[in-house]
């Protein structure tokens, strides 16, 4: 536990010593703040609806370049060798990294706070509704983010861990997307897998324990997936 | 401490360790010597629970690589060949990190920093980002980060590579004061450092172990023939040389004199194994009245034992 901590925390900090962190979330805040105040002066709506329906797309270009580094770059530098050889077991490294991924992430999602105050202060705000919203984004990015730790974990190149992560992601959003053009037997279960269709449910405010289950198990597969990757050092 | 039992690395059917066994006991200092591509590297990978032998078994205190991993690694400090640190980190900052991970936590954590800061003087560059270090003090670092948890085992895979001569002589002293209470495994390319830290010696080529023993009974084992080297006070270099050879057990005698020094002639004398004419040198010289300037015998050195297997 205390070693997931420490990665965690190491982890974490090279985000900021990197310029990774601070082009996140100026970019993440640019963006979603150009939907926001669109919406808010042209449309005359405070909602989050506008910078909502860009975040599918925001993420699939950035998680990937958030988790592209976290093993891969371990891997290139030789470092991961000095790190197993530690007694600290590969479970705990995929956590801490994906953890620090994921604090990153929060802390994007959750600077766009602004945007909630000042619903508040011209409408109504839902809270049920608000939260959903924040579940929603933050479950989908945490998913994403499994996806490119997995990615980041099979190479030594970090541009091929981005292709990699950025395609299965997109993967991902595209079933939802071409349900209309699937054959009606297959509709149930490519919504199930689409990543989009359980953010629009959050998005409106409805927490189902079915679209929780779906993000903790897309999230838990691909952990593992990464899990055995690290471990794939110790095959005979 | 280290038990290895017909240790093998296949890398796609291809050997790089061919089926080692040796043991290593508490308070020995093993060195590993070996050509490039001879599996030092390789080895010390498996010793420290990296990747698991393709076939064989390795057990430290008792525990196997394998399966007892966990337990193994605790107990090891292991400075990979060239030092892979993280670059965008400082300093004091990597060293906590390993400290932290090697469970080492409050108070003795900032103690046991210290000490090593010391040890390997990085007094001078403890908030620089390690990215920027010169070789040698990326070295030093790595060597920190090996001993920070004062592990029974230290395995160090060429631990003096772009070190400084100052820096080499207080890490060989370092390295034989641990290796009086602990196991150390090393690497080196540098053999003169071997005889001055190991007590024990690997000659490992192509995978494959061909000696195993200490520096000075692999140079005794492996001597053609008893060399002295005599030299005397300038005389007829001829006379002496030709009278010399009239000596019993006498092979050959080669004059080895530099040219320009007039005053001295030098010989080497080659003697049949097992004999010892030093007195019978001494005794003619002062029959004739040669003035004796120096005698010694030659040690076959430990390159010519490294050359005369590995090549
Ligand atoms: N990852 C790898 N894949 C395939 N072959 C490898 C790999 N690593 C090492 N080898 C091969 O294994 C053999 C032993 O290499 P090793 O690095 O153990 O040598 P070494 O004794 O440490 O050499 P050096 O003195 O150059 O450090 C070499 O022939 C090398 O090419
Ligand atoms: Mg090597």
């Amino acid at each position: 536990m205390s070693n997931i901590l420490t990665i965690l925390k190491k982890e974490f900090k090279s985000y900021f010593n990197s310029a990774i962190a601070y082009i996140f979330i100026t970019v993440f805040l640019l963006i979603t703040g150009w939907f926001f105040v669109s919406d808010l002066f042209l449309a005359n709506q405070a909602s989050l609806r506008g910078p909502l329906s860009i975040i599918p797309l925001i993420f699939i270009f950035f998680i990937p370049g958030i988790s592209m580094r976290l093993i891969s770059e371990e891997r290139k530098s030789g470092t991961i060798e000095l790190l197993v050889t530690m007694p600290v077991k590969d479970h705990e490294i995929i956590l801490g990294k994906y953890f620090a991924a994921l604090a990153l992430l929060f802390a994007a999602v959750l600077s766009t706070f602004p945007y909630v105050m000042t619903i508040s202060i011209l409408g109504e705000v839902d809270g049920g509704v608000i939260f959903g919203q924040y579940l929603g984004m933050l479950l989908m990015g945490a998913a994403y983010l499994a996806i490119g730790t997995f990615a980041s974990s099979m190479t030594r190149n970090q541009i091929v861990a981005f292709i990699t992560s950025f395609l299965l992601v997109f993967i991902f959003f595209l079933i939802g997307k071409m349900l209309v053009f699937l054959p009606t037997s297959l509709v149930a279960i490519a919504e199930y897998i689409s990543i989009d269709f359980h953010f629009e449910n959050l998005v409106r405010g409805v927490v189902d324990s079915r679209d929780m289950i779906y993000y903790f198990s897309l999230i838990s597969f691909f952990l593992l997936l990464s899990f055995r990757a690290l471990g794939s050092r110790k095959w005979k | 401490m280290i038990y290895i039992e017909n240790l093998t690395k296949l890398y796609a059917s291809t050997p790089a360790v061919d089926d080692i066994s040796f043991e290593v006991e508490t308070g020995e200092i093993l060195g590993f010597l070996g050509p490039n591509g001879a599996g030092k590297t390789t080895t010390m990978k498996m010793i420290t629970c990296y990747m698991p032998p393709t076939h064989g078994r390795i057990k430290i205190a008792g525990y196997d690589v394998f399966t007892d991993s966990l337990e193994v690694r605790k107990r090891i400090g292991y400075l990979p060949e060239n030092a892979p640190l993280y670059d965008d980190m400082n300093v004091l900052e990597y060293l906590k990190f390993v400290a932290e991970l090697r469970g080492i936590r409050g108070h003795e954590k900032s103690s046991r920093m210290k000490k090593m800061i010391e040890v390997t003087a990085l007094g001078d560059v403890l908030h620089k980002d390690i990215g920027e270090l010169s070789k040698g003090f990326r070295q030093r670092v790595g060597l920190a980060q090996a001993m920070i948890h004062d592990p029974d085992i230290l395995v160090l895979d060429e631990p003096t590579s772009g070190l400084d001569p100052n820096q080499i002589v207080d890490i060989r002293d370092l390295i034989r004061r641990l290796g009086e209470e602990k196991t150390v495994i090393l690497s080196t390319h540098i053999l003169p450092e071997v005889q001055a830290t190991c007590d024990r010696v690997l000659i490992i080529n192509r995978g494959k172990l061909v000696a195993d023993g200490t520096p000075e009974e692999l140079q005794s084992s492996f001597q053609g023939a008893e060399k002295l080297r005599v030299e005397f006070k300038a005389a007829d270099r001829d006379a002496i040389s030709s009278r010399l050879k009239e000596l019993s057990q006498v092979r050959s005698v080669n004059d080895v004199s530099q040219s320009q020094q007039s005053y001295s002639a030098a010989f080497i004398v080659e003697l049949e194994k097992g004999s010892d004419i030093r007195e019978e040198i001494f005794r003619l010289a002062v029959q004739e009245n040669w003035v004796l300037l120096e005698m010694y015998k030659e040690q076959a050195s430990l390159e010519n034992v490294f050359r005369e297997l590995t090549v």
